[in-house]
Parts: structure tokens; sequence; C-alpha cells
């Protein structure tokens, strides 16, 4: 893959790149999720993939989140080729490079925010008194600092995705995978919740936001336009770079 | 960044393990309860079991401590031709002259006299009672003791006065003592003087109307002869109360001596042997308690693991959401393993619990020592961990073996 300039800091160090990934399910027929994706983020990027449904975004953010393995191509998070790790230390990579936003939020109702938060370092092997420093950092990071005795059921949606942005972010991990984080919100949280984006992205935070709204998309620096499993435009590039070979 | 402090999986702490393992019980703690609590009723069953039956046993062994086991009975037997021996009027004399031997006491059964609460009770109805003169010294050579009234005296002894055994009393429908009561003996009104306590180790007594050898000689025809002359009858019961070390050397001269011309016709016997053998006998209704508690228990582990199943089908996400965050397949696992186990573990110790404190009220209301065999309630808790891991072991492989993609989509 040729080195691109990239937007906005063309000289910063890549965290996420994909080559010529493919995914394909199943036997007889073989259903291709993805067809040949390449695509690079570099430190500091807030990057919206696009696409409808069916396009295979899904499958995308699973495979850059290392949730599953290509079929063919080569991943790499931080410079290291996932390919050479096995499943354990995949999970090592998520514990401690990767942070998931997910649509449902996926919040412990049992237990307060502050735990729910904590709970993001607990696999990287933090012990229990810094994770909840840690977490009660977070939690101010999102302006959630007089919820975090609270519980999930008595917040609003707008502050459940906050505490799972928390909770995503609060390992200082690499790159910030989120999955359509405002399609469970009103447009006013939804809104906030991208304010909330850009604001983390302003502080440092590498931010990959998959969406089927390209409303949401415009209002981010870098807009990845997917369909078919493959990529059709990069705002960052020329639209060749994308995948079509 | 240097790969290996990026990719080496952490381990996860010990505390951390054990706030995972009770995620899904403080979650749903009305669920926890009743899927804990079939393991709790079975681990309570074993440990009431084994500690009823132990307590009941150091009941019965103070019970025997109590009353001694240095007592012998010798008894008229049946002569070679099949008919009722009869006990020589000189046994008791010679058997106190046995150097061990500490104390005498007899009874002469009143042959062909029956005992009725008053002559309007029709003669067919005898209860099982029977009529005996009795010694003296009886009620402190057999441990026991007046429940009511007065015992016998030498000159109520000559009187048509009678003592009832426990049980004598109860079947005539006397529970007390009261001046100028009476009771229909051989066709004579005699006098209730007294009621005795039950003696545990001689209940023929306890279905005795006792009274004094004169009484029975003058008024119930019971004689013997004596030199020639009448005398009072023959006893039928010889009690010896002997020193403890010797009990056996007493033994097995009991009969030689009671009746030195035909040592056949004696039955010897020690009544604290029917005890001590109902002591033995308390373990075999375990068997059969302790089966229905291990069918409790195994209900209990089919509940927890159905619980567990049903736990882990429900928690998909949370699973999936778990990988996302780095955990890995192992470390699932060893979170519903771990559940598991502090289910079944919180319903043994409930059960522990239970049995102790149903063991405790019973040997209470029974006047037992507490006794809680150790190994009932380690052997609770120790069963009670293997079938949580047992219990465990399905849904937490199926846990781990569920790829984080798959348990994301869902919901």
């Amino acid at each position: 893959m040729t080195e691109q300039p990239a937007f906005p800091f063309p000289a910063a160090r890549p965290v996420l790149e994909l080559a010529a990934v493919t995914k394909t399910y199943g036997e007889q027929p073989p259903v291709s999720a993805l067809r040949g994706v390449s695509l690079t983020v570099r430190q500091g990027e807030l990057v919206a993939v696009v696409g409808p449904s069916g396009s295979g975004k899904t499958t995308l953010l699973h495979v850059m989140g290392t949730l599953e393995r290509p079929t063919d191509g080569v991943v790499r998070i931080n410079g290291i080729d996932i390919a050479d790790l096995d499943d354990q230390q995949l999970a090592a990579v998520r514990a401690r490079s990767i942070g998931f936003v997910f649509q449902q939020f996926f919040l412990a109702a049992h237990t307060t925010a502050l735990e729910n938060v904590a709970d993001g370092l607990l696999y990287a092997g933090v012990e229990v008194g810094e994770r909840r420093r840690r977490a009660a950092e977070a939690l101010e990071q999102v302006g959630l600092a007089h919820r975090r005795r609270f519980r999930p059921g008595k917040m609003s949606g707008g502050e459940r995705q906050r505490v799972a942005i928390a909770r995503a972010l609060v390992g200082r991990p690499a790159i910030l995978l989120a999955d359509e984080p405002t399609g469970n919100l009103d447009s006013t949280n939804g809104a906030s919740i991208v304010a909330l984006l850009h604001r983390l992205n302003a502080e440092g935070a590498t931010i990959l936001v998959i969406t089927h709204d390209s409303e949401l998309a415009a209002r981010l620096p870098r807009q990845v336009h997917v369909l078919d499993g493959r990529i059709v435009s990069d705002s960052a590039a020329d639209a060749t770079v994308g995948g079509r070979r | 960044m240097n790969t290996e402090a990026i990719t080496a999986p952490a381990r996860l702490r010990l505390g951390d393990q054990a706030r995972l393992a009770s995620v899904g019980i403080r979650s749903r703690p009305l669920r926890a309860a009743l899927s804990a609590l079939g393991i709790a009723i079975g681990v309570a069953a074993i440990v009431a079991v084994l500690g009823l039956s132990s307590s009941s046993q150091a009941g019965l062994l103070a019970e025997i401590d109590r009353l001694g086991t240095n007592l012998l009975k010798a008894t008229n037997g049946q002569t070679l031709s099949g008919k009722e021996a009869q006990l020589p009027r000189e046994a008791p004399a010679r058997l106190s002259m046995l150097d061990p031997v500490e104390q005498v006491a007899h009874v002469g059964t009143v042959a062909d006299a029956k005992a009725y609460r008053s002559p309007l009770v029709p003669a067919t109805h005898t209860n099982g009672l029977q009529i005996r003169a009795a010694s003296l010294n009886l009620p402190s050579v057999i441990a026991t003791g007046i429940a009511h009234g007065r015992w016998l005296n030498e000159a109520s002894a000559t009187k048509p006065v009678t003592v009832l055994g426990a049980t004598a009393a109860q079947r005539m429908g006397i529970d007390r003592v009261y001046p100028g009561q009476r009771v229909w003996l051989g066709g004579q009104w005699f006098y209730v003087a007294g009621i005795l306590r039950p003696a545990v180790l001689t209940t023929e007594i306890d279905t005795s109307a006792l009274i004094g050898y004169p009484a029975a000689r003058q008024y119930l025809n019971h004689t013997g002869v004596s030199n020639g002359k009448p005398a009072d009858g023959h006893p039928s019961t010889v009690y010896v109360r002997a020193v403890t070390e010797r009990v056996g050397a007493v033994q097995s001269v009991l009969a030689r001596t009671a009746n030195p011309k035909a040592a056949g016709e004696v039955d010897v016997s020690q009544p604290s042997d029917a005890l001590t053998a109902r002591a033995a006998a308390e373990g075999a209704f375990n068997s059969l308690f302790l089966g229905l508690g291990a069918v409790a228990l195994i209900v209990g582990a089919v509940g927890v693991a159905n619980i567990m199943i049903i736990s882990v089908l429900e928690r998909r996400s949370e699973i999936g959401l778990r990988r996302a965050l780095g955990a890995t397949r192992r470390q699932i696992r060893t979170q519903f393993l771990a559940e598991a186990v502090a289910l079944a573990l919180i319903g043994g110790a409930v059960g522990v619990t239970a049995g102790v404190a149903a063991t405790a009220v019973y040997a209470k209301t029974q006047g037992w020592a507490v006794v809680i065999p150790v190994e009932s309630w380690v052997g609770g808790i120790a069963s009670a961990i293997l079938i949580g891991a047992l219990a465990g072991l399905l849904p937490a492989i199926r846990a781990a073996r569920l790829s984080p993609t798959e348990a994301l989509r869902t919901v």
C-alpha cells in the first residue's frame, strides 16, 4: 500500500491498517461481506465509515476490532499484524489497544456508572482501586462526574452512551470504534454525542464511527463510504485508493 | 510500542474473579436464591440426618452412662420339659455373697393374679399387666425413682398396698396418687401408695403392680416353703449390681450361683445390652435419609445447571461485550464456572446452617447433647462445590465457545 497524504495529520503514525481485506461467510453459497478493503487510520483522526445496511460495515467493524479474523488480507493494529497472534493475544490487544462503543450501550444494569466504566480496564490487568480512580476521571471527561453513583436504569440514553464512551476510553486505547453510537438516541442527544466525540478527538483520541447516517458522517472530518463490501470513496484520498481494484 | 506489552494477556486477580462470579447473582438475586435452594435442601437433609443420628446416639450413650452398664438380670427360665422353672428362694442371698456384687434386688411374679382398675373391668382386659412382689431396695438397684407418692416400706409391704409401674399406671388411667385410691389386684382391693418413674433398663417393672413379699404371701397366696415351714414366695427375677470392671466375671457365674442344682434353668442377661444395640442401630435409618438427601442434591444440581444455561443464553450480549473489552475464552469460562460454584456454595452454606439448626432444635427438645459430625458439614460443603462445578461446566463451556461477533449480534 502506498503512503497517502492523510488529513489532518499527514505524518501521524498509523494505528489501524487494513490491506486488501476480504471476509467470506459460509460455504455454499459463500457470502462475501468484505471484498478487498484497504484503509489506514492514523493517530488523531476522526473518521466516519458510512454505508447503507448490508454494505458490510458491521463486518468491517468486527474485523477492525479483531473480533473476527479476515478471510484474506492484512490487519495491523499499532503496526502489529494480527495474523501473527493467537486468540489470547488478540484478546489482550482488544483489552489494551481498542475501545468499543455499541448502539445498544451494553451497560450492566445492576451496578453503577463508575463500576461500568471501571470494567473497561478489568481485562487489561489494572488493580481495582486504580480502575475506579481512572474510571472517575473518564466519567469527568465525558461530563458525567455527578452521575458516577447512578445505575444505567436511572440515566437518559445520551448519558448511558456517554458512560459507554467513557468505558471505551478509560484504557486510553489506540483507537475507539463506535458502531452507530447515535442509533438509539434522539437528535438532541445524538448531537451532543457527536460534539463529545469531536471534543475527545481534539483531546487526542483516535475515533472511527460506523454509521448509516450520512448527515452524521458529514459532520466528521473524514468520510469513508462503503457499499457491497468495498470502499467506494474516501474523502481523505483519491477515489481510486479505496477498494476498486 | 512494545509488541509483548500489548499482546500478553493479563491475569485476573482473585478479588476480580470473585466479583465476576457474583455478577449474575447480584443482578438476579431471587433467581439465584431459588436455584441455590435445591442444593440447600439436599445439604440440610444430609447434615440434619447425620447430626440427628449422632446426637441421638450421644443421648442414648449418656443415658446408658447414667443408668450404668453393671446391672445383671437372672430370670427363671424353662425346665427341660418346657415348664416354667423356679428360682430358689435362697438365690438373692447367695448372689449377694459373691465378692464383686454390690447390690441385689428381686421380684417374684404372682402367678394367676391379674391387676385391674376396679372389679367392674372384665377379666379378659388385663392390659398386659402383672403383679409382682418386690424387695424393698428394688428402685435403687434398677436405677429408677418415685414419680408420685411413696415407695413401699417395711410396714406397707405387709399390707394390701401397691406401687404401680409407669406403664401400669398409665394403662389403668392413674396419673396421680391420692389417699384412699385403690386398684383391684388378684380379687382384692390394694391401696395405691405411689407410681414409679419409667425403668428404662427393666421395662418389665413398668408394666407391673408392685407389692411387698409379705403382702403377696398373705393376700395373693404367693408362698414358698423354707425348712419345712411356709415362707415368702420364690423370686422370679434377681437384679444384681456388680463392680463395673468385673461384670463379665459375675455374669459367667450368675446362673450357677443362683441355682446350683439347675444352672441351665436360669436366663442371664445384661439389660444395658439392649440400649447399646439401639445406639448402634441408630445408623440404620441413615442410609435411607442420606439417599433422599443425595436425590435432593442431584435435583439441586440440575436446577443450577438449568439456571446457568438460561443465564448464558440471556447474557450473550454481556459475553460479547466482555470479549470486546478483552476477555479471553478462558476468562469467560472461569467466570461462569465460578458463578455456578458460588451458587452451589451459597446453597451449601445455607444448608449446613439449616441442618445444624434443625439438629440443635430437635436435640434440645429431646435433651440430647448437640453433636454435628465434622464430616457431615465438611462433606456437605464439599459436595456442594463439586456439584456446582459439575453443573456449571457445560454452560461455562458453551459461554466460552460463543464467538464475540455472534454474542454481540443478538439483542
